[in-house]
């Protein structure tokens, strides 16, 4: 098939390697950035280690991150060396054509299950760390799948594994929290226990907001209507972040607040301290029976009067008029 | 086309397009700088500020929407504005006159004072002779669930402050609500608020809002005045002495 | 016989062909451009159709008490554009042949022949020439393009300090909105139009594309659409960004139905654009493209169309039930009536995700078509290359519910879309295995289309990464609605579909318009771009992850700095698309320096016209010989016989001018 060259021509230098440099290249890089993943970066990764869930999530970004570091390294390494090695320099015939390669089926085949190997890892590991921390902080819905482990009880008292719960209440432009646990009360500030497995109700009286508490490694869209389940358990001591995470309206980037994450025995205290405060302004006898959803423009005790002069969804807005049927 | 006619046309074209983008910038962009800031001044290491909302305004645009109105101190008359300022580390002396009607609280929580000197309103209510029908009623609650007594709130969310302001009640409300704005005491059935609290001590911007959702014909209420500055949603500008 | 390989020069347009119907009004003469249906009158038209809609919704609705309480009025507004979008379409001429053939009256040559006359009326018109759709298409993208872009400028500047206010709240999510839907909706065809329309037939060796009026029609709403959509500025603006989330969408101001209109009308264009194309290729491939031959483009174009086709009408769906729900008082999103806010965010994601396929998927089909040529090697892996296309846009439909995680929607389906959108990260490696594979022992040439492919596989590489990512359901919990999301949805569609974008305006223009662009100025756009959009949009991944949310403007003051950071490479990069609209302008309006026919030595068959092609495009139906990418082949056939003598494929199509009008050329059987 191929002819003999002319015996006056010496042989061409042997063609480089280049897939063995590359692959050498390749693992010694990816293995320094794996490296300097795991061991600089990960402590340092959000959302920092305050809860079991921003634990989880910081193990888990720090795989994904070592996973994606080869694959990265890999392109960049790959397009950089091709450049370099194959460009046309200045003297090259200008107008050759490169080889007439159309595929390579092993090359092909060892791409596709290379990378189908890999998705299914992160899909593996995604779903196990997605069920492990009881939903990884993120929003479950009504009927959540991943619970968290804690007795269920009408109070909350210090020292067990009793889950406290957390109603968490979106409105334009504000976030209130309500603890059914402790008679219902209501606060504008959030403050939670350490060592302490909670479940946030998320719920919204208008439209959509989402309810971030950053360091506490939970997101959960407040709906109106619904009642959005997520369980986290504090670590730590400190502060949280709490930012509306879904735009809703003007103030969406003002409303924010701060909560805290404190002892057992001050939060008791505190909680307390609220619930009888409220009790005795009167506020608490005020407030709608504890629930997991709230129509607000179903007030008990003004009964039915209200929709008959402000309609539905009023409150004075008045949108769908009094004429209009209650349900369709 | 010629060399010439090209350059003109492109001229001509780039005069327009940037004069309409100035425009837009500066005219619907730009245009929250439209509304007045009135300025408080300190004496004696307190400010006072007068407010009032009223059932509706007298803009030409939106004549329907409720709106809070700010008095000037140096003129003493009521500008159509929602933006103000007070001198920080302060004692601030709010007094609130509420010409409004009632309208329930999306969420009764609000019906408690939070967040002023002693966690209470001192409250007066004046029916359209001129009557004092309520005097001075310190109060830490105003429910708004109970019958027709809130008619909005006044709420500095950064500052942790929210005082439900009180309305004329459901008697007086129906048919003698002020009619035309500014709202006077002459002739309207008011309620009269006082409280206080004490700036921060940092200079910054505080956005204040109310939480009654009171945008009629919007789905929720929560839209028009309420998303609107110069309506029912303004900003406290906190500035160093 | 001699295969020809080039066409002559087309001759002057003003012959006509011998026999044709009278053109133009009484007289026979072509009617001046004033006399004719076209922008000027359709600007007039939509006016008055606007004043008649807006006075006959007032009329419908005034007294009702909503409209009373609340000083505004959606149904005067949203009947204003209605009129006004049919009238702007009657001006231009849109209906004309409609309602000729409804009468039984000739259609006029002066529409069929448009696209051949001289001057520059034929852009302002409704013209049924693809190529002069294909430039329309390409002045009006960059244009939606700049003024997205400014709008961006506002958002940064907004965002260099987190306490100090340059704009009131309301005017900022007025402008964010803007800005995103302006991009995103816009934006779908950037490629599709004016590469896509002038290119298809061009790639296919057709005369034609299968519907003419469909496909000016599609372009002919975007103008439209952009004017809605902006007008939105003159009523406050629309609160709800570029998603439209419900309930907030109902509650929202009059500037709401200017998102919803708007976005409704584009999705109408892209529906006739795609369907359009999907025709055209299956019906209107010379004899000899086989589908085992067709130009990656076409591949992309064919599945985009296909995604556009079928996800579409979702979205119209979704904005015609918000628009109802505003007007009408019905209560499809409103949960306490019964209605559903997940209703929308469904409806919305299930066309969004395969929308933002509608984008990435033709930056591939370009960056494929542009290293094939500058590497001179075949493209590696033709069939993975298609494949991998194709199952992007099947899984497509597959993964919406990965933007609803934290949602509150039940949780039973998180590991199964986990798992799709992780598998849709496999053909989208596919483009990677085809560019590396092109790129082995090949011969790189450093042109600036190529650079800008270049760009493309870094860019892409780091969005996609971030895709990962945001798929995985625990890292997402963090991730999702912060800036994180921002940077790579910036890095996917702007460093992916915008860098494609360029690269084929480098590679294509001169063959659109036959003029060079400089090539200095080109490459100090390519690297002010590229620099500048990655030390925009990189530092907002750290940003995102240390815990700002997006479309907030104000936030956490640690990270002040790099927002600052973020925002004067933004400036600069808005200058370095300023130095791109400086090269353009000056390249078409004033340099004009002439370009050879094929600059690139491509063998691709578009480029073995002239520059620009003739307006039929082709002087006879070519015969298709071999791939495009067959580089390096030493005895490689040319890709096609431009000239093929009659007998060679059948008397019927030897001799054009003797088919009937409207019987389209090359439909012939597939070998």
């Amino acid at each position: 098939m191929t002819t003999t060259e002319p015996a006056a021509q010496p042989a061409p230098a042997p063609e480089p390697r280049h897939g063995r440099r590359l692959f050498v290249l390749w693992l010694v890089l990816s293995l320094a950035a794996d490296l300097l993943i795991w061991f600089a970066w990960k402590p340092h990764l959000p959302p920092g280690d305050m809860s079991d869930a921003a634990r989880h999530q910081q193990f888990d970004i720090a795989v994904l991150a070592i996973s994606a570091a080869p694959v990265i390294v890999f392109a960049i390494l790959y397009f950089v060396y091709a450049l370099v090695v194959w460009r046309i320099r200045p003297g090259d015939d200008a107008a050759g054509d490169g080889e007439p390669i159309y595929g390579h089926t092993k090359v092909q085949v060892s791409w596709i299950v290379g990378t189908t190997v890999i998705v299914m890892w992160l899909f593996v590991f995604g779903t196990v760390e997605l069920v492990t921390p009881a939903g990884a902080g993120a929003g479950e819905g009504p009927s959540p799948i991943w619970k968290l482990a804690g007795t269920q009880s009408a109070t909350w008292t210090p020292g067990g594994k009793t889950m406290l719960d957390v109603q968490v209440i979106g409105q334009q432009w504000a976030w209130t929290y309500r603890y059914p646990q402790f008679g219902g009360m209501e606060s504008s500030e959030l403050m939670l226990p350490v060592n302490t497995p909670v479940t946030f109700h998320v719920t919204s009286l208008d439209v959509i907001h989402s309810f971030w508490a950053y360091q506490l490694g939970v997101k959960a869209d407040a709906n109106p209507q619904v009642d959005n389940v997520a369980y986290v358990t504090a670590k730590t001591l400190g502060s949280v972040t709490v930012r509306c995470n879904e735009l809703c309206g003007i103030w969406h980037g003002a409303m924010f607040n701060y909560g805290h994450v404190v002892s057992q025995s001050a939060f008791q205290s505190w909680a307390s301290g609220v619930q009888a405060k409220e009790k005795a302004d009167g506020v608490l006898a005020d407030l709608p029976p504890y629930a997991l959803t709230y129509d607000p423009t179903v007030i008990p005790q003004m009964g039915e009067n209200l929709i008959k002069i402000d309609g539905i969804t009023g409150a004075a807005g008045y949108y769908y008029p009094p004429s209009d049927p209650v349900t369709p | 086309m010629s060399v010439t006619a090209r350059a003109a046309s492109l001229f001509v074209a780039f005069i327009v397009v940037a004069g309409v983008v100035t425009f837009v910038a500066m005219y619907y962009i730009g245009g929250a700088s439209a509304l007045a800031t009135v300025h408080y001044a300190a004496s004696a290491g307190q400010v006072n500020v007068v407010l009032q909302e009223d059932p509706q305004n007298d803009s030409a645009s939106k004549p329907d929407w409720v709106s809070y109105y700010v008095q000037d101190p140096a003129t003493q008359k009521w500008v159509h504005t929602t933006l103000f300022s007070v001198p920080a580390n302060t004692k601030v002396n709010v007094t609130l006159y509420g010409y409004d009607g009632c309208t329930p609280l999306r969420n009764n929580y609000f019906s408690e004072v939070q967040g002023t000197i002693g966690n209470t309103v001192t409250l007066s209510q004046f029916d359209q002779h001129g009557k004092e029908y309520l005097t001075d009623k310190t109060t830490s609650v105003i429910n708004a669930w109970s019958d027709c007594t809130v008619g909005h709130t006044f709420a500095i969310p950064g500052l942790n402050l929210y005082v439900p302001v009180a309305s004329p009640n459901a008697q007086l409300s129906a048919d003698n609500l002020c009619s035309s704005s500014p709202c006077t005491p002459g002739g309207n059935p008011y309620a009269k608020e006082t409280f206080s609290f004490m700036s921060p001590a940092h200079a910054g911007v505080f956005r204040w809002q109310c939480l009654v959702p009171c945008g009629g014909g919007f789905l929720d209420g929560n839209s028009g005045p309420m998303q609107t500055l110069g309506y029912m949603m303004g900003e406290m500008d906190v500035v160093s002495s | 016989m001699a295969i020809e390989t080039h066409q002559d020069r087309p001759e002057p347009a003003s012959s006509e062909p011998a026999g044709a119907p009278p053109v133009g009004g009484p007289g026979g003469v072509l009617r001046p451009w004033h006399l004719r249906p076209g922008a000027h009158l359709g600007v007039l038209c939509a006016a008055a159709g606007y004043l008649l809609g807006h006075l006959l919704g007032n009329f419908l609705s005034s007294a009702y008490q909503q409209n009373l309480l609340s000083d505004s009025n959606d149904i005067p507004i949203v009947l204003g554009y209605t009129f006004g979008t049919l009238g702007w379409l009657g001006g231009l001429g849109v209906f004309n042949d409609l309602g000729r053939q409804m009468l039984g009256r000739p259609l006029l040559a002066e529409v069929r022949h448009g696209g051949s006359e001289a001057g520059l009326s034929k852009y302002f018109r409704y013209t049924l020439d693809h190529k002069v759709v294909g430039i329309q298409y390409l002045y009006g993208m960059i244009a939606y393009f700049l003024t997205g872009g400014l709008f961006a400028m506002a958002i940064r500047s907004e965002l260099l300090s987190p306490s100090y206010h340059l704009l009131g709240p309301s005017q900022y999510l007025m402008v964010v909105g803007e800005h995103g839907t302006m991009m995103m909706m816009m934006m779908s065809s950037v490629i599709l139009g004016p590469f896509g329309q002038y290119f298809g037939p061009l790639l296919i060796g057709s005369k034609r594309v299968a519907f003419p009026r469909i496909e000016a029609l599609g372009f002919w709403l975007t103008p439209a659409a952009y004017v809605i959509l902006l007008s939105g500025v003159l009523f406050g603006g629309f609160p709800t960004g570029w998603t439209g989330y419900e309930p907030l969408a109902t509650q929202a101001t009059a500037g709401e139905d200017a998102y919803f209109f708007a976005f409704g009308l584009m999705g109408l264009s892209m529906i006739l654009a795609g369907f359009n194309m999907i025709v055209t290729v299956i019906n209107y491939r010379a004899p000899g493209m086989r589908w085992s031959r067709l130009p990656m483009f076409v591949w992309s174009m064919f599945t985009v169309s296909f995604l556009q086709v079928l996800s579409v009408p979702v979205l119209i769906g979704a904005c015609y039930m918000g628009l109802m729900d505003r007007t009408f008082q019905t209560a499809f999103f409103s949960n306490q009536l019964g209605g559903s806010s997940f209703l929308y965010e469904d409806l919305f994601w299930f066309f969004g995700h395969p929308e933002v396929y509608i984008l990435a998927l033709p930056g591939f089909g370009v960056i494929s078509e542009v290293v094939a040529v500058f590497c001179r090697k075949p493209l590696f892996g033709y069939r993975v290359a298609a494949a991998g296309m194709l199952g992007v846009g099947i899984l497509s439909f597959f993964v919406w519910q990965h933007h609803l995680f934290d949602s509150g929607i039940n949780p039973d389906m998180r590991p199964l879309f986990m798992l799709t959108t992780e598998l849709i990260s496999i053909p989208t490696g596919f483009i990677y295995l085809v560019g590396m594979g092109t790129f082995w022992k090949a011969r790189i040439r450093f042109t600036v289309p190529m650079l800008f492919a270049l760009a493309f596989y870094f860019n892409f590489l780091i969005g996609g990464i971030s895709g990962v990512f945001l798929s995985d359901v625990p890292a997402d919990t963090t991730e999702h609605g912060s800036f994180f999301v921002m940077a790579h949805f910036h890095y996917t569609i702007m460093g992916g579909l915008i860098f494609a974008f360029m690269a084929g305006i480098y590679y294509w223009l001169p063959k659109m318009t036959g003029f060079k662009l400089n090539e200095r100025l080109g490459k100090l756009h390519f690297w002010t771009m590229f620099i500048f959009f990655n030390t925009t949009f990189l530092p907002l991944f750290a940003i995102g992850l240390m815990g700002m949310p997006r479309r907030v403007f104000e936030y956490a003051r640690n990270l002040e700095t790099l927002n600052d950071w973020v925002s004067i490479s933004a400036f600069c990069l808005g200058v370095s698309i300023l130095i791109f609209v400086v090269n353009f302008v000056m390249s078409m309006l004033f340099w004009r320096e002439p370009e050879v026919d094929n600059p690139w030595r491509s063998r691709s068959l578009e480029w073995q016209l002239s520059s620009p092609p003739p307006p039929e495009n082709f002087r006879r139906v070519p015969v298709i010989l071999s791939g495009s990418y067959d580089y390096g082949v030493p005895d490689a056939l040319p890709v096609a016989d431009l000239n093929p003598p009659a007998g060679v494929i059948g008397a019927a199509y030897a001799g054009a001018p003797a088919a009937p009008p409207g019987m389209p050329p090359g439909m012939e059987v597939s070998r």
